[in-house]
Parts: C-alpha cells; structure tokens; sequence
C-alpha cells in the first residue's frame, strides 16, 4: 500500500536510499537520521533525497487515513457477519461447553451478555468493564460469528426448536482420525479480524463474559493472507500452495439457495456450519512432483485453473481430454469428486489455514480448517463428504482430525439480541 | 441489556434550546410548559427514563457480578451520566433492587492508600456535560447484599438528583475482577468487612 518514491533511473546509490526511504514511512525520523549517514557528499542527490524524504513522510500520513485497522462490519441484520463477509486475515475459532446448571435462563443471559458486547467490540468501542479499551480501537473488521451446538435445544428443553438443517457430522471411518480435542462443542464464537491482536481482545473480552456459563472446550486458530496483500476479492490459498475456494456462491440469490435457512420460524437468517480440521501431511506431499500435486487437486497450482483450461473461474471441463487421451481433469481428483450433482449440494467454504507445532521428529502439524455453510448439512455437506472420503486422491495426503457441526444463530436488530427467538 | 447509544459530546444547540424548556418546567410550575418539555426531552434524549422526563440520563450502565474473592455484602454500579440541561445537577442519593442501602461513592486517598468512600455533597453532573461513573472513580455502591448478583442478570437503579426528580436505570451484571477495593467507612469510621451478620454500628453514609 505504500508506495516508494519514484525513483531516477540508473543510479545505483539511489537504490539504497530508496531501501531507506521506503522504511521512512513507518521509521519516520530514525529513517532520517539513517539517510544523512547514508548520503555522499553529493549536492544533487542531497535535494533529491530531501524531497523524496519529505514524500514519503507524506505517503505515511495518507496511510494513516487509510488505515484499515478502522474498517467495520455491523454485526446486525437478518444474518450474522462473518458468513458472507469477505474473509478476514486472522480466525479463533472458541468452543465452549455449557455449565451442568446452565439452561434456558442462563443461555439467554449469555446471549445478552454476548450481543451486548458485539455491538460495542465490532464498532470499536470498549465493552463495558473492558479493561484493554485502547485494544477496542482497531476493529479491524472484526466479525463474532455465533452458533449453538445439537445438544443445546435439549438441554433448553426446547428440542422442537433444533433446526431441520443441524445434523451431527456421521463417521468416516476410511479418512477420520478425529480426536475430542479438536471436536464438538454447546457453543462456536467464531472470532475473526484483519488484525490479530484484535482477534485475541475480542475473545478474551467474550471470554470473560461466557465463563460464568460455560467453560473453553477448544480454540482453533488459523490466517490467511494479511489484508493488503492482494485483493480482498483474491481467492486465498491453503499450506499446500493451491488456490482454495474458488467455486463459492457469490450473489445474493445463491447465498439465498444455498446458505440461509429456507423456513419461515425463530430460524430465519441463521445457517449451519460445518468446521473440520484437516491435517496435511506435508513431508509425504512433498516428495510429489508437480504435475502429480495438479493431477490430485484438479486444478493448476499456478493460478488456480482448472487442468481442462481457462483461467481460475472457467468452468471445469470433466470430459476434456489431454493430449494423451485421458482425461484432463482426472476421475478421482479432488475437484471432480467434489462438485457434486447440481445446486442442491453446494455449500459456502469459508477456510482457514493453520500450522501448529511440529511434533518432535520434525513433522509439520500444519493443515486447514474447513468450514462449510449450508442451508441443511445432511443433504448438502455429508454426500459430498461421503464422495470424497470414498475416492479422493487426496485423501493420501490430508487427515481429518477434528469434526463439529453447529446451528449459526440468525442475526438480530438493534435493541434485540442474539437467539431471542429461542426463548420467546 | 440493550444500551442506548448516546454521544458524550456536549448537546447541540438545538437540544439545549429545548433543554431551557425542561429547566423552566422542571418545579412543576406550569403544567403548559410540563407537557411542552415533555415531548422536546424524549425527542432529544432517546434514553430519557419515560417515567420523570428527568434532564439526566444514564448510558452504559453495568454492575459488577459477585463471586470468589470478593466482598460479596456489596457490588458497584458503573455508567455515563449526561446532564440535558443548563444547570448543574446533583445525583443526592439512590436506592436499588437488589438490596435496602445504596450510596454514591468515590475513589479517596487516605493515609497514602485509595480508599473508598461516601462522596460529601452527592454526584455532580455539570450542566450539558457528563460524570462517568467507572472502577476507580465514582460509583454507586449497592450494600447490605445478601444474594448472589450473577452475571447477565438485571439490576435495578433509581437515582434521585438535587431537583428531586429520578432517573431509573436497568444495569446489565457482568463479571469484573477490578473494583474490589476496601471501603472506608467515612466519618463514622471502618465499615466492618465480615458479614458475619454483624455490620458496623454506625451509618457509614
């Protein structure tokens, strides 16, 4: 975002000094003090060296109006944000598991509690008795995305109200190695942000106000790339390299159709999500070629592309044929076992990616968080699931170890809170 | 609890143009000038309490939750005060729902420590400007509690300002491992900390 002062061709000192410079804009006067020692004894770059200085300090303040560390998202509405939102650069996704005498008051309460200190945090206001307010100035576009886990509406004596579309994620005993750890949960905050030190006082501040009802089951933290790094419409890429997300409902008709809650009950606006850890085993990925890590995604790791040709968002070609007579996108590759038959299997991906520490022989634990959107988890996650752990060639490569399934609560309006539909 | 979003920014002229309303009417002289001023508050100050139209309003009000390692006989209540008008106003005293003694307190060094205690003279509130309530600071002390004060539960305040009239607030529970300072009983000396069902003799306001 920042940019460099144009420099005259062919002067290898200015180079340097533009090395220096380019630090001015965030180094500011230390930069200065840098540039005088650097300087020669030459009264021509010596002007030019002062004016570039003096554009760059410019360039820093214009930065600072730009600064998006300010940038928000309101968090009411028929939906939640955090779901259609463009994806923020930095996610903790925190589990908790309800307290034994917690119910249907105590849920409310929480919800409250929970609302009360969204609407303040999101817009970069310090909830009340936050400690850290200076931490509340940047929002960042932070989004607290909440959902409820399927043992919830009994435990609220309300299992009537569990929503058609909640399943529990079946067993796929072919590719999972789940671990409790990493799974289930009474209740996802799904806490993300372009900065991470915003992610980490919004989830201690929501820490702070679940505890008394709930204790931390797990938290699950994951990136992408930091924002200014390309453009928020890039599609994100995970630890393998490959561009990941790109067939993804866009418009609002096909968020409508494939994402939001169809019925007309205390539902409306709210979503599933399914959140899947995904450890890649990266050491045996690594002794592949290239060409074989495209024959397994389907896809082309420079761009994205589809094998069959075209750019990242051309359609995929099943039939196409290469120059050998196969098939270019081959049948049990992972786009093709993926795409399922029609619109009725689509979901809304919403990744993240995560490297955790390596175990003691050197073995990267590193992966991706799947997340998936959708309207009904049995009828548009689990037979794409099922197709996969089926036949995927990447299956090989990538292990699930953390499996959970949670009813995204619908957004709410000013002067309401989150779930009230639950209790009314 | 929802609070209402009001800026603490001094009010525009316009607000204080109909705040002289609220002045002028505020004895209960006239009752042309009482309905007039009524609807001009509501209309400037969405959080007004509707039952007084009262020239105070209170924004973020929170209390503190009781639990392990506190003095639980006693909890504060925090918030923003705005005064709407153009005359200084007193909060004098207040009551609560949770228990039968409320004072206004604040934050006092004593002999080298920050003690707190009574506020002489009650809770200013300057004409068209603020007085936060916060740990540290002022606040309203709820005393002789004799339950739990959980977190996410409600709160009942009344305050009663100089004027004689109210402001009466929900203020939402909320966990909070500050203000849990030792109270320092005023003129009438230590308040006594063990509730072992024996307060001090001596009223501590």
């Amino acid at each position: 975002m920042t940019d460099a002062p144009t420099p005259p061709t062919g002067s290898p000192r200015w180079s340097r000094r533009r090395l220096l410079l380019s630090g001015a804009a965030t180094a500011g006067g230390a930069a200065a003090v840098a540039v005088g020692g650097v300087a020669a004894a030459d009264d021509r770059t010596d002007t030019a060296v002062r004016t570039a200085l003096g554009r760059a300090r410019d360039q820093a303040d214009r930065d600072r109006e730009t600064f998006v560390g300010t940038d928000v998202v309101d968090p009411r509405g028929v939906h939640q944000a955090g779901i259609t939102t463009p994806s923020q650069a930095h996610a903790a996704f925190c589990a908790f598991d309800l307290r034994p005498e917690v119910g249907a008051v105590g849920l409310q309460q929480l919800l409250q509690l929970l609302t009360d200190d969204l609407e303040r945090i999101t817009a970069g206001r310090p909830a009340l008795g936050d400690t850290a307010p200076e931490l509340a100035a940047t929002p960042a576009r932070l989004t607290v995305t909440v959902g409820l886990g399927p043992g919830v509406f009994d435990r609220i004596g309300r299992p009537d109200l569990r929503p058609a579309g909640l399943a529990d994620v079946p067993a796929f005993p072919a590719i999972d190695r789940l671990e409790e750890r990493w799974s289930g949960g009474d209740l996802l905050l799904q806490v993300c942000a372009d900065d991470p030190l915003t992610v980490a006082h919004a989830h201690r501040m929501l820490l702070k106000d679940t505890r008394a009802f709930a204790t931390s089951r797990w938290v699950q933290r994951g990136f992408l790339r930091a924002r200014g790094n390309g453009a928020d419409s890039t599609t994100p890429r995970n630890l393998m390299g490959q561009v990941d997300g790109t067939v993804n409902p866009r418009a609002q008709a096909e968020f409508d159709r494939v994402v939001w809650h169809p019925g007309r009950d205390w539902f409306s606006g709210g979503t599933t999500l399914v959140l899947r850890r995904i450890r890649m085993r990266m050491d045996e990925w690594d002794a592949l070629d290239r060409s074989a890590m495209e024959q397994v995604m389907g896809r082309r790791l420079s761009d994205g592309a589809p094998l069959s040709g075209g750019d990242e968002h051309t359609r995929v070609d099943f039939d196409a044929r290469d120059a050998t007579g196969l098939r270019a996108v081959p049948d049990l590759s992972h786009v093709r076992l993926a795409r399922g038959p029609g619109p009725e299997q689509q979901m809304l991906r919403r990744a993240y990616n995560y490297d955790d520490t390596p175990d003691a022989e050197g073995g990267s634990d590193l992966g991706l968080l799947f997340c998936a959107f959708q309207a009904d988890i049995a009828a548009q996650f689990t037979p794409m699931q099922q197709r996969l752990a089926d036949g995927d060639m990447l299956n090989e490569w990538t292990t699930p170890t953390g499996s959970s399934s949670f009813a995204v609560l619908p957004g709410w309006q000013g002067g309401g809170h989150l779930g009230e539909g639950l209790f009314r | 609890m929802r609070s209402p979003r009001l800026s603490r920014a001094l009010r525009p002229a316009v607000a204080l143009a109909a705040a002289a309303l609220v002045v002028a009417g505020c004895g209960g002289t006239d009752d042309t000038s009482d309905t007039a001023q009524a609807s001009d508050t509501a209309a400037v100050s969405e959080a007004a309490d509707a039952a007084t139209g009262a020239a105070v309003t209170v924004t973020d009000p929170w209390v503190v939750a009781t639990g392990e390692g506190r003095d639980n006989s006693m909890t504060a209540a925090f918030g923003v005060l705005t005064n709407d008008s153009d005359t200084d106003l007193t909060v004098v005293s207040a009551t609560n729902t949770v228990s039968d003694r409320t004072e206004l307190h604040e934050m006092a060094m004593v002999d080298g420590a920050m003690v707190m205690r009574p506020v002489a003279g009650g809770i200013t509130v300057p004409a068209g400007g603020s007085t936060v309530l916060e740990p540290g600071g002022l606040h309203v002390m709820i005393m002789d509690v004799d339950s739990a004060v959980s977190p996410g539960a409600s709160v009942g305040v009344t305050l009663t300002l100089s004027d004689g009239s109210t402001v009466a607030f929900d203020a939402l529970v909320k966990e909070f491992a500050g203000a849990n300072e030792e109270y320092d009983g005023g003129d009438a000396g230590e308040m006594d900390m063990d509730m072992g069902g024996q307060g001090s003799a001596t009223d501590g306001s």
